[in-house]
């Protein structure tokens, strides 16, 4: 009998903690790491080496922005990617609806449908993005990332910043 | 001694906000788990689905299982976001699935029938009532990740309360 009750409290106690941390996640904030290079130099400055998985940084996303869908230029958002939804990528918003984008690729210049946003990875070079497959919805977007939280020596804000769009970028 | 007593009332008092705060929270929780991971009720209104659903707004059961496990097929009603407007929630049906070819017919602005390929991860939805629907024919293939559930019950009018077929 004492055994029975003894795990059927720390059954409730884990499916209660459980619960709180799948609603927090969903509504409130989350962790998750960043796979791959291409927000290198903003996230994972040094991927690509043999210890590349080991030192993966960790980043904070908030959710609050889901509620008005309100994003500024340079903002790094977590989306679902547009050709598999099971994917979620991390890049940069470039432009907003309404707003004229140079692409580089084509060399042309499209305006943002709305509801919709262009986005683009800090590393050009191996970067999956809008470049690839356009403008993407704004009801993809899952949260924008706020903070670096690991490792250690990195933890601090991430910067908004809007990439170079003027002749060097064009040049290239 | 006075003081033990105040002590004690304090904690008793504390341990009482603190049942009660966690019921609450918890049942708060539980409410988001179902709304998100099982199943919502929806209201759908306006002329886009006719034939099926009323003008004037049904009541319907979304369930949140099968576009997780990507189990949505054609003839699906789906709700989809908006890709126009994220803060909108539509209710279309699934035409074509990632490498179909669509052949449709566009009576608002076009005579003939035209034909699109579907892109990888991407859905074609269009509503029953073409003559008076603003969906993929209008915006294009919408991507997979927008699909927030699949519709299967109608709750009101209670005349039509139960599955809604294919």
């Amino acid at each position: 009998m004492g055994l029975s009750s003894f795990l059927w409290n720390c059954t409730k106690k884990f499916a209660t903690a459980a619960v709180i941390t799948v609603t927090v996640s969903d509504r409130f904030a989350s962790v998750v790491p960043v796979r791959g290079g291409s927000m290198s130099p903003t996230l994972n400055p040094k991927s690509g080496s043999q210890m590349g998985d080991f030192f993966d940084d960790y980043v904070l996303v908030e959710k609050f922005c889901l509620g008005t869908y309100k994003f500024s230029n340079g903002d790094v958002v977590v989306f679902r990617s547009p050709m598999n939804h099971k994917e979620t990528l991390i890049k940069r918003i470039v432009a907003l609806p309404g707003e004229w984008c140079g692409d580089h690729y084509n060399h042309d210049v499209i305006q943002i449908p709305p509801g919709h946003c262009w986005v683009e990875g800090d590393n050009a070079d191996s970067s999956m993005d809008s470049r690839l497959f356009g403008p993407i919805p704004l009801g993809l977007i899952r949260g924008s990332v706020t903070h670096v939280v690991w490792p250690p020596h990195r933890i601090g804000a991430v910067e908004k910043k809007t990439p170079p769009q003027g002749l060097s970028s064009v040049l290239e | 001694m006075r003081f033990m007593g105040y002590i004690g009332q304090w904690r008793r008092a504390a341990k009482e906000v603190l049942d009660r705060t966690t019921i609450a929270v918890n049942f708060l929780c539980w409410f988001h788990i179902t709304g998100n991971y099982l199943c919502t009720p929806c209201h759908a209104y306006g002329v886009s689905m006719l034939p099926t659903l009323n003008v004037t707004g049904d009541v319907l059961l979304a369930e949140h299982v099968s576009p997780r496990l990507g189990k949505v097929s054609y003839g699906d009603l789906v709700l989809v976001k908006s890709p126009l407007n994220p803060k909108l929630r539509v209710t279309k049906r699934v035409i074509a699935l990632e490498g179909d070819t669509v052949t449709y017919f566009d009576p608002l602005h076009s005579e003939a029938s035209q034909v699109a390929v579907v892109p990888k991860g991407h859905v074609w939805i269009q509503g029953d009532n073409i003559y008076a629907s603003h969906d993929s024919r209008y915006y294009g293939p919408v991507p997979y990740g927008l699909i927030e559930g699949k519709v299967f019950f109608r709750v009101w009018p209670p005349d039509d309360f139960g599955l809604l077929g294919q």
